[in-house]
């Protein structure tokens, strides 16, 4: 049986009443690709918070490779442990250019001493170089991040993400405020990167489609169903809830 | 600390309390409701008071008899003298510097600046001080403990303008815009509410308040230009203290900062109450940093 | 070192890495020319000038130290004035034994101290009281940094906080007459190791020691912004949380940053005692502290030459103002906070950078009127751009609120 990668267990969130999440047990292997769907409101976003460590859960426990308690874990401790979040909206640091942004996410040592006397070395020059190429923003690497569009704000949180070598991504909506084109080249990009797991929440079904193999659908703040995009697409629980009102809204 | 100095140190806190409550009612809209800090607040204060001075040099050249009527009238007059300075301020300035704060807090200091010297240059540097009037000249002596009118004054205006404010934010149409543009902009203007107008409008409310503390703290001291610098920080830290966003936060900050302040000097000195109330609300802000009301919702908005 | 525009201002954004290059060796000549016209003064100022630009120089060591916290982290600390005066009282308190000889000073026995105090026991000596004028506010600064970036205390709430803090000290150290010298401060020094201080050669000295540890911090903290700290210090300005699920822990940085320039405060406060003879607590109050802000913000936030040219800037000017003028100085320094933040948010140093930008403008909309494409092209910093560098500014945050 292969790792696990993340698990949570009895996971409840509540916002004073409001329980975004309720006695949710998901877990995913190491090494998989997870699209998790829902309509809105069904906590896809809160569950992305609680493993990055954003949102406390109010009960139960989350834990990374089997036995990482996330729970009482500060953020930057959790990202130096291997998780690195995208954010919906675009996060990037406006005010540093495209390589100061990827310089600062990349993987190594994050104190503040150490920062002192970081020097880029050659062959961390050349990690940058590879990654402004794999996000195509090499024409742009000396601009300000904040001159960016919104899409190649996104492919520069992608980079930023890659360079930070997680072992588990967390990417919300990576899709939105790209081209076709861009949506197909980030579908692939997530292709290439076998040896990382990867959780993904995505609105774009058309995306979904083409490039989910396992898919978790959430509901109310639980797992309605979890299987391949048929299995899903076929369920008539789904249907209801998420595709079938969703298709009845458009006719 | 015997049960008499208890008695007496309660009502201290609760004298400085309101105080500190009557000014901070004008920041919970500012600062608590529109996340602005106006660092002229002090400077709305010292223009509140002077005009309780001004009415009581108009008020002697009446009849005698009217005379005690001068805090009275002076009170109103005082809000809506700020509240004009405070829309005027929202026009000129802090329109143009929402979603910067630091900024904003920068230019009204300016603005502060400005103020006090404009006050030296009208009534000179020198205090001057308002009359009590008849009225409110005395006290009651209940056991040991004097109890002075003025001071009960202040308190039942710190009160009634609680009150006011409680029904103006919750009950009246124009507050519940206010309520409705501060909670979600986009959401409201959709809705066909004129942000821009709200802004203003809430902003002169607030000002307005410290105009009425102003006249409130004639009964307590002389004013000089520096009149609204010696309450305004305790006043911020007030609704640090209390948390920011809920009218009840404002009530227990007050309490709260007056009691520190009161039990601190009582126990020690002046000067060491004051360094031991800092130390207290930091070691609360240790364990509460949102201070003792918030209002908790859905992180994701 | 100037390409950093300020958190939500809509501003121009900076000129591409291969220009600043360039401008570089001008401005290495330039700087190379004031520091030698600095180390120079002596020779030609007169004994009072000299002793204001003293005075002043201090100061922009400090407003460095301010632009680093404030300009490039972008925390606002209104109390930066205790720092400062905190340093200047352990000089002095050192200064003052030496003038009485480790007897207790007079000022404590005016107001019934029998006895000195065990804390001014070392001060008697020089090895514990300069170390502890920078120790002091380091370590005050670090602590409550600590306690206030740990529980994510942070903008305004931080400024009424620092404010507050100033408000204290003013009030400890004016309330504690006997061990401070109340509100007259301490002064009345007379010799360092044995050396007149009134002496116009030691004056001299102190001079040149002050304009080259001006020097030396100014090339401190050039190094500090150029290196990873630098960037990381912009970035916990553009969007502190982004920084933590990067893997950073912004408290750490805020503190370090907030301690060192705590610390240079001090050290302005070392040397600004020595220069001026004189510490009292008005040098600490939130007016004073706030004013430390204007300098940084009329010179240029974010940009270390600018925060040396607005300390010394608007001292002079208040220097030649406020005391035949007090009025105008007043509503002057109100309307100056006013202008630097609505007309001129990147101060006179972003005024001076995009200067060259719009005479190339208004020449090129001048001379051909499609001089404008070729314009934007060149210059990332076009009005659309930056309006859409503040909504991402904002979009960094607003995840996280």
């Amino acid at each position: 049986m292969p790792q696990k990668i993340l698990s949570t267990e009895n996971v409840t969130v509540d916002f004073d009443g409001f329980k975004a999440i309720q006695n949710l047990n998901f877990s995913m292997n190491a090494g998989e690709l997870r699209f998790l769907i829902g309509p809105n409101g069904a906590g896809k976003t809160t569950l992305l918070d609680i493993i990055c460590g954003r949102v406390r859960p109010t009960q139960g426990k989350a834990y990374f490779k089997g036995n990482i308690n996330l729970g009482r874990m500060q953020e930057h401790r959790i990202a130096q442990l291997g998780i690195g979040r995208k954010f919906q909206a675009p996060s990037v640091f406006a005010s540093l250019t495209v390589l100061d942004n990827l310089e600062l996410a990349m993987q190594g040592r994050r104190g503040v001493f150490s920062s002192l006397r970081a020097r880029l070395n050659s062959d961390e020059q050349d990690r940058i170089m590879q990654c402004l190429q794999t996000i195509r923003l090499e024409e742009r690497a000396n601009e300000l991040a904040g001159a960016l569009s919104h899409g190649e704000k996104q492919w520069l949180e992608i980079g930023m993400l890659l360079m930070q070598e997680p072992e588990l991504l967390l990417l919300d909506e990576p899709a939105a405020g790209m081209t076709d084109r861009e949506t197909e080249q980030m579908g692939e990009l997530l292709h290439t990167l076998t040896d990382k797991s990867i959780l993904i929440v995505e609105h774009d079904m058309e995306f979904v489609r083409t490039f989910a193999r396992t898919v978790t659908v959430m509901h109310e703040g639980n797992i309605l169903r979890e299987g391949t995009m048929d299995e899903v697409q076929n369920d008539p629980k789904v249907a209801e809830v998420y595709l079938g009102r969703r298709v009845a809204d458009v006719a | 600390m015997n049960s008499d100095a208890f008695i007496s140190n309660l009502f201290n806190s609760l004298s400085l309390g309101s105080i500190l409550l009557l000014i901070a009612l004008g920041l919970a809209i500012t600062f608590g409701l529109m996340r602005v800090i106006n660092m002229a607040h002090g400077e709305f204060i010292m223009a509140g008071a002077y005009v309780a001075y001004v009415t009581q040099n108009l008020f002697h050249r009446l009849p005698a008899q009217f005379f005690g009527w001068f805090l009275i009238v002076a009170l109103p007059c005082a809000f809506l003298v700020t509240a004009v300075m405070g829309w005027l301020l929202e026009m000129t300035v802090i329109r143009r510097l929402y979603g910067r704060p630091l900024d904003t807090l920068l230019a009204t200091w300016g603005v502060s600046i400005m103020l006090q010297q404009l006050a030296r240059s009208i009534f000179g540097s020198m205090g001057v001080n308002v009359e009590t009037p008849a009225w409110l000249d005395g006290h009651w002596q209940m056991g040991h403990l004097a109890v002075p009118y003025n001071r009960v004054f202040i308190m039942v205006v710190a009160l009634v303008c609680l009150a006011g404010m409680y029904l103006f934010l919750y009950y009246s149409h124009t507050g519940r815009r206010i309520q409705a543009v501060m909670q979600n902009r986009d959401m409201a203007a959709c809705l066909g509410i004129s942000t821009r107008k709200i802004d203003a409008l809430a902003f002169a409310v607030g000002s307005g308040l410290a105009g009425i503390a102003g006249c409130a703290l004639t009964l307590l001291s002389s004013i000089d230009s520096n009149l609204g610098t010696k309450y305004i920080v305790d006043s911020f830290m007030v609704v640090v203290l209390g948390g920011v966003g809920r009218l009840i936060g404002t009530v227990a900050g007050a309490i709260g900062m007056g009691a520190l302040n009161t039990g601190w000097e009582y126990e020690t000195t002046a000067s060491l109450g004051k360094v031991l109330t800092f130390v207290c609300v930091m070691l609360f802000l240790q364990w509460k940093p949102m201070g003792m009301f918030t209002t908790r919702t859905r992180a994701l908005d | 070192m100037n390409d950093a525009t300020v958190v939500g201002t809509p501003l121009v954004a900076a000129p591409e890495r291969t220009q600043a290059r360039t401008i570089n060796k001008a401005q290495w000549i330039m700087g190379a020319l004031l520091v030698l016209a600095l180390l120079l003064a002596p020779f030609v100022l007169s004994d009072f000038r000299l002793s204001l630009l003293a005075r002043f120089l201090c100061y922009a060591i400090l407003a460095l130290g301010l632009d680093l916290i404030w300009g490039y982290t972008g925390i606002l600390s209104l109390g930066h004035g205790v720092y400062f005066g905190l340093g200047a009282y352990c000089m002095a308190m050192h200064l003052k034994l030496e003038a009485t000889k480790g007897q207790m000073p007079d000022f404590m026995a005016w107001s019934g101290v029998d006895k000195m105090p065990w804390f001014w026991q070392p001060f008697r000596f020089a090895w514990f009281a300069i170390p502890a004028a920078i120790i002091v506010p380091t370590v005050l600064a670090a602590i409550l940094g600590y306690c206030t970036f740990r529980s994510r205390i942070k903008g305004v709430f931080f400024s009424i906080l620092s404010q507050a803090l100033s408000i204290v000290v003013v009030t400890l150290f004016v309330g504690q007459q006997g061990y401070t010298g109340g509100t007259n401060g301490m002064t009345n020094y007379k010799t360092l190791f044995g050396y007149d201080l009134n002496s116009i050669s030691t004056q001299h000295f102190f001079y040149w020691f002050t304009a080259l540890a001006l020097v030396g911090v100014y090339l401190l903290s050039r190094w500090l912004v150029a290196g990873r700290l630098g960037k990381i210090l912009i970035a916990i300005r553009d969007g502190e949380n982004r920084v933590r699920y990067t893997g950073y822990d912004p408290v750490m940085y805020k503190v370090f940053i907030y301690a060192l320039s705590a610390s240079l405060a001090g050290l302005a406060g070392i040397l600004f005692v020595l220069q001026v003879g004189l510490i009292t607590p008005t040098e600490m109050d939130i007016v004073h502290s706030i004013k430390m802000v204007l300098w940084v913000a009329l010179g240029g936030r974010a940009t270390l030459t600018g925060a040396v040219l607005g300390a010394v800037l608007v001292n002079a000017a208040e220097n030649a103002l406020s005391e035949n003028y007090p009025a105008i100085w007043s509503f002057l320094m109100g309307g100056l906070f006013l202008v630097s933040v609505l007309f001129l948010p990147q101060g006179l140093m972003g005024w001076f950078n995009t200067l060259p930008a719009t005479i190339r403008a208004k020449r090129a909309k001048k001379s051909e009127p499609r001089g404008w494409t070729s314009h934007a092209s060149r210059n990332p910093g076009s009005q659309h751009d930056a309006a859409a560098a503040r909504d991402t500014t904002d979009a960094a945050e607003n995840p996280v609120y």
